[in-house]
């Protein structure tokens, strides 16, 4: 009977309210999760089953894209369905279902530039691809985690996944130091966040978040220390995996050691979900004590944004310098859920799909450009691009001024910044001096921004510079996408104003109007 | 409520005095008369040959993680067959078995979707010849 349920699920009328506790629901609710797990389990399979080779890797990777592509439909049918769901360990909700979106198009996209990529650099993996999609499986798990215990798995499905890809690249050195120190440095956060959550547990008697903002708000449960402790260890695991400052070391040696496609897979994705699950976690099971966490936040916030933006000033390897722009990122969006309102994750969508698109492509361009023997990573080699590949270096301007938020010719990178500030100068409690910070951050980050763009059309090329190879067929695909997109919607934002928008909103759980039973130790 | 804690304080603290108490104690009661035969690491009684951090093959570390892997898979397994009846019901039990008509498939789908991915995982690896000594 169950399989007959399963099989019906294309006639489940729109707009229905999914009881999780029943396995076809919540199979139903996880099918876009489903279908790339199961996918990715098949595309193991293709990859071990011939030889490796050039070739045999391709077709894992077009095969995985496709993989990737189904979810993507699965997706975007559950999010035009527009389903809700009742009590349960993971939300069904238009926040999930965008977020997912972006994490599907990154991971695409780095699909793509590992084609490129690894035939470039001899790594004959085709794992890999398969790897990028279940590290994609388990960020899909925490956008759409409301409960600790499910959160915990999706960080460790991703985290795994990606330690490994760190150091897929396994002749060299750098690689195998940016794993060993992405593995290290993750585990301990890991452990952080778990000691959070077991204090969290303690305090309030459950894991679900909407069971656990419940009783906060019922119980006012403000002064209790155990739950503070572990809203404060949490926090810290989420900063680690955010690299928000001051825990944002790891980040340039393992942006910096990894395959380029994995670091921009990495500074996408991998933070975007993060992100997901911290405002998640944040606002619908804490958002009773914004007082307590709110200055612990206000601080991350702006040590990341001046943090992040200064060391990126000194950085004269482009990978490092965008790892550093990537933590001035973190420290913007963590302006937004410092204001912790219904906007902010319509203000995180918007500036994550605009974020995502231009590290992408900027990341897309380093290795268009490179070599196997000149990998092109130093600012240098940018130096006159313009004479030579006129349409890159426009495309990399493009880039450039979007993750500054330059109007106009930074398309969707303008807005993403111009709603972050919005939500939070609209919140119940302005941060008028956060917002300040966040425009003096931004003009710090044109000193390098602005470099890059400007040795690209005014530095004439060095005469013994070793001419550019020809750019690889995914590589162009992704960098021209990335401009028209980013351009077009910077132009016309409001269908991803709308996309961003569409019951995104992430509110403090209620408590039930149900009498509750009071937690132990209270 | 808190005083049922105390064993466990009083536990710890015997363990701390006890551990510290022990190295402290033979520091300063030994009389230090070094030999280069004492001096070398205690190696069961047979004379040490070469150094500890000696290179060994990547095969053994292989091995390692399979163990891991299929180790785990039994983890799984021994709670899933202590509570099989109740995952195959969709009722609560009646005197240990599950009524008539209440018997679903949950129970044993579950372990079939874990036991797809396992196998998944296991003709990855023999396919990849990590099975293989040689």
């Amino acid at each position: 009977m169950r399989l007959l349920a399963l099989a019906g699920f294309a006639q489940v009328e729109a707009g229905r309210t999914l009881d999780l506790s029943d396995p076809a629901s919540l199979s139903f609710a996880i099918m876009p999760e489903l279908v790339l797990c199961a996918g990715a389990m098949v595309m193991l399979l293709v990859a071990a089953w011939r030889p490796e080779g050039a070739a045999h890797s391709r077709r894992v990777a077009l095969g995985s894209m496709v993989v990737a592509l189904l979810s993507l439909v699965a997706v975007l049918f559950m999010q035009w369905q527009g389903h809700a769901a009742g009590p349960g360990p993971i939300a069904v909700d238009g926040f999930r279902w965008s977020s997912d979106v972006v994490f599907l198009l990154a991971t695409v996209i780095a699909i793509g530039l590992s084609m490129d990529y690894n035939t470039r650099e001899g790594i004959n993996a085709p794992e890999s691809h398969v790897l990028v999609l279940l590290a994609t499986v388990g960020m899909m798990v925490m956008a759409g985690a409301r409960d600790l215990m499910v959160l915990f798995l999706g960080i460790e499905t991703m985290s795994v996944a990606v330690y490994v890809l760190v150091g897929m690249n396994r002749r060299s050195a750098r690689s195998a130091e940016g794993a060993l120190k992405y593995f290290l440095l993750g585990a301990f956060s890991t452990a952080f966040l778990l000691y959070g959550i077991a204090l969290v547990f303690g305090a309030t008697g459950s894991t679900n978040l909407s069971v656990i903002g419940g009783r906060i708000g019922a119980l006012s449960m403000g002064d209790s220390p155990m739950l503070l402790v572990g809203i404060a260890l949490l926090l810290v695991g989420f900063a680690f995996k955010l690299a928000a400052a001051p825990f944002h070391m790891w980040a340039p040696d393992v942006y910096e050691g990894a395959p380029t496609p994995i670091t921009a897979y990495m500074a996408a994705a991998v933070k975007a979900a993060a992100f997901a699950a911290f405002l998640r976690v944040f606002i619908e099971a804490f958002g009773h004590l914004y007082e307590s966490w709110h200055a612990a936040m206000w601080w991350l916030a702006a040590l990341t944004m001046f943090a992040g933006n200064l060391i990126a000033l000194q950085q004269r390897n482009l990978k490092r310098m965008l790892a550093y722009s990537s933590i001035g990122h973190t420290g913007f969006l963590l302006v937004a859920a410092t204001a912790a309102t219904s906007q902010v994750a319509g203000a995180f969508l918007f500036y994550l799909l605009a974020y995502t698109l231009a590290t992408m492509g900027a990341f897309a361009v380093i290795i268009a450009l490179g070599t196997g023997e000149h990998p092109r990573e130093r600012v240098e080699d940018y130096h006159g691009l313009w004479t030579e590949k006129p349409g890159i270096a426009i495309a990399m301007a493009v880039f450039m001024l979007a993750m500054l938020g330059f109007p106009v010719f930074g398309g969707m990178g303008f807005f993403a910044k111009w709603y972050v500030l919005q939500a939070a100068l609209d919140a119940a409690a302005p941060q008028f001096r956060l917002a300040i910070m966040l425009v003096l951050a931004t003009t710090i980050s044109a000193g390098y921004y602005l470099y890059v763009v400007m040795v690209m059309f005014m530095k004439p090329r060095p005469e013994q510079a070793t001419p550019l190879p020809v750019v690889g067929v995914m590589s162009r695909a992704v960098i021209y996408a990335a401009v028209v997109v980013l351009l077009a919607f910077g132009v016309f934002p409001d269908p991803v104003v709308r996309w961003s928008r569409n019951g995104t909103e992430l509110r403090p759980a209620m408590p039930p109007a149900a009498a509750l039973p009071v937690p132990l130790g209270r | 409520m808190d005083r049922t804690y105390l064993p466990i304080l009083l536990l710890l603290g015997f363990v701390l005095v006890n551990a510290i108490g022990m190295i402290a104690l033979s520091h300063l009661t030994m009389r230090l008369r070094p030999t280069p035969v004492k001096d070398t690491p205690y190696e069961s009684g047979i004379p040490p040959l070469g150094d500890a951090r000696e290179r060994f093959s990547v095969k053994f570390y292989m091995v390692a993680m399979l163990f891991i892997i299929f180790d785990i898979e039994t983890v799984f397994m021994i709670p899933w067959g202590a509570y099989y009846r109740e995952l195959s019901c969709t009722t609560a039990l009646v005197g240990g078995s599950c009524p008539a008509g209440a018997i679903s498939f949950f129970g044993l789908g579950e372990m079939m979707v874990f036991m797809i991915i396992l196998l998944v995982g296991f003709l990855y690896v023999w396919k990849k010849g990590a099975l293989q000594w040689d």
